[in-house]
């Protein structure tokens, strides 16, 4: 247990907490950052610049997250009222739809620093807004970011939240991401995972109206010494509320993966169903992917399933393409993007979305075996 | 005109010995067909010859014209003019037809500018559903589609011998006439050479045999002209392996 000087009262967890099991954890020393800022950008057109708001006051904090979870959300609540506050949010009007998303770039450009920024997004009844948070930053940029996103979808909101990690292979990333999805809303939040040295994401989609739906899907590849981290929670509150969830990984080098899921249907959540999918493919010897599917059921009446399975490339799949005269590094690029190409064709078809695939197949490299 | 040629083939899985020696020579344009009863060795054949993996070769040979195809792995043996039609066509999600044919003829140094209008010809003559060409391969396809779109990448790609395995397995009257008969085009317009493993003489109304050979525990036990396959309609396996 080590305390900071820079977030007193804040105590990093340790490697012992269910939660952080297999994580970096224990590498991470807070003394060697000073708090800093990313650069924001904000791409939004006409039709939705009028519902962002940049630099908003800490005021905004907590529509989906009172409590801060975690020593890294409570580093992120201390940034939000102090002089590296940066809090973006996007409140829609009630009853609108909105066809342009939001882009929101979010570049780390310094060494040693810990930046925490945050977005809100405030979904009014019967709206629908799309928004990506994307991270960016260069290879040489040794720095910590602890993102925290906030959704709140009110009665019958539609939300879609895309989060894009392309991070430089030594910066770090703790993120959350919280919703809270009341009667018949929809909240939608996907990751795209390529960047970052160790990478984790906690997601927890939270249903707390009847009828609530919400998807939670993720796409991470990592190579070299790379570690991506995900905790995804599926919280059911209210009654035939619907969770799905589908996080598909890839490793390959001696890079590191971890999954671990928790579905949980409280006590008034009857009529529930809930379904958790976490598919893991391990492209060399050396990679390893864990990954560790739980379910918490405290009433009757409900439908619920998991699968999760990490392993190579299937080799029946790879002779076929063989057996087409392909060579065997194709072959395997092939099988990969088509395990991938589950998550890519259900993300929504904008620009931003549109170049991912070829990042991942620049990713995948010959031999890889 | 080409050679196929498997000589004195044994070869099998670790630990047990399936083919006791196979002899057979196919030339272009000729479809020989292997019948034989479960466990005969259809399948270790169509599987050794293409390379796939699991199967021990002991001795003998298999050569494309001199070529030692046993010395290649799968996918050369394809760009070497080999096909094969698999009984249980392998799903592979999230891959499309378009991709994998376009890598096929990539590796081969064809030219990929016309291969979406090839697709769309080949799809119709074979009556397989464009739609169904946008999905995954082999994935969600009933027995009779699957064979189609097998069919269709024969078609698509003109190797010099298809070792058709069991193409008659799962298939509806329809499609089983319009596969055979896709086939029995590329051996006159193209010039396949065809064998065709299977275990029911239905196939082999639609797809006519130059010669029938028939496989018994690892070995060619006859040979003969079609008229064998007719034979063993009426007299079962059990007559002919005697």
């Amino acid at each position: 247990m080590s305390s900071t000087a820079h977030y007193p009262g804040v105590v990093l967890p340790t490697a012992e907490e269910e939660i952080w099991r297999y994580s970096r954890i224990e590498e991470l020393s807070l003394d060697s950052f000073v708090a800093g800022s990313v650069e924001n950008k904000v791409d939004a057109p006409a039709d939705v610049a009028s519902i962002v708001t940049q630099g908003a006051a800490v005021g905004e904090c907590g529509v989906a997250m009172p409590i801060p979870v975690d020593a890294f959300a409570e580093i992120n609540a201390i940034h939000c009222s102090g002089a590296h506050a940066d809090i973006i949010t996007v409140k829609t009007v009630r009853g609108k739809s909105y066809a342009s998303p939001v882009v929101i770039t979010r570049t780390l450009s310094v060494s040693g620093v810990l930046a925490a920024p945050r977005l809100i997004i405030d979904a009014a009844e019967n709206s629908e807004v799309t928004v990506v948070e994307h991270f960016l930053s260069s290879d040489d940029v040794s720095s910590l970011i602890a993102p925290v996103v906030e959704i709140r979808a009110a009665q019958s909101a539609r939300v879609t939240y895309i989060a894009i990690n392309e991070l430089g292979n030594k910066t770090w990333k703790i993120a959350h991401q919280q919703s809270l999805g009341e009667r018949d809303s929809t909240t939608r939040l996907f990751t795209v995972a390529l960047g970052g040295d160790y990478a984790r994401v906690r997601t927890e989609a939270r249903l707390v109206g009847i009828g609530a739906t919400t998807q939670q899907v993720a796409l991470y590849f990592a190579d070299k010494t790379q570690m991506h981290d995900f905790r995804t929670l599926q919280t059911h509150i209210a009654p035939r509320t619907s969770s799905d969830l589908l996080f598909k990984g890839a490793v390959q080098d001696t890079a590191k993966s971890v999954y671990t899921g928790l579905i949980r249907i409280e006590h008034e959540a009857h009529g529930s169903q809930a379904y958790q999918t976490n598919r893991n493919l391990t492209l060399s010897h050396g990679a390893w992917a864990e990954s560790v599917p739980n379910l918490e059921i405290e009433t009757n009446d409900v439908k619920c399933s998991h699968a999760s399975t990490v392993g190579p490339i299937d080799d029946e799949q790879r002779f076929y393409l063989e057996s087409r005269g392909i060579h065997p590094d194709i072959a395997e690029r092939l099988v990969v993007l088509g395990f991938f190409n589950e998550v890519l064709e259900r993300l929504p078809q904008i620009d931003v979305v549109s170049g991912l695939r070829a990042k991942v197949a620049a990713k995948l490299h010959a031999g890889a075996q | 005109m080409s050679t196929l040629k498997i000589e004195n083939l044994v070869a099998g899985i670790p630990g047990k010995q399936i083919l006791n020696g196979i002899n057979l020579t196919l030339n272009s344009g000729e479809v020989h067909a292997i019948m034989g009863p479960n466990g005969a060795g259809k399948s270790t054949l169509s599987g050794v010859v293409m390379g796939k993996p699991g199967y021990v070769v002991h001795s003998g040979s298999v050569t494309l014209d001199g070529e030692d195809l046993l010395a290649l792995p799968a996918w050369q043996r394809a760009q070497a003019g080999l096909h094969l039609i698999m009984q249980y066509p392998t799903e592979v999600p999230g891959v499309h037809l378009d991709d994998v044919i376009r890598e096929a003829y990539t590796s081969r140094g064809r030219n990929t500018s016309t291969l979406d209008a090839e697709i769309v010809a080949e799809a119709a003559r074979i009556h397989f559903d464009m739609a169904l060409v946008e999905r995954s391969m082999n994935v969600d396809l009933s027995g009779g589609e699957k064979k189609r779109n097998e069919t269709l990448q024969l078609a698509l790609l003109k190797p010099k011998f298809a070792i058709l395995d069991e193409l008659d397995s799962g298939l509806d009257i329809d499609a089983l006439r319009d596969c055979a008969r896709r086939v029995e085009a590329a051996t006159q317009e193209d010039n396949l050479g065809v064998l065709v493993i299977t275990h029911y003489a239905r196939l082999l109304e639609e797809l006519r045999p130059d010669v029938v050979h028939i496989l018994a525990a690892g070995k060619i036990v006859k040979s003969g002209g079609p008229e064998l396959a007719d034979e063993l309609e009426t007299t079962g396996y059990a007559g002919l392996t005697q």
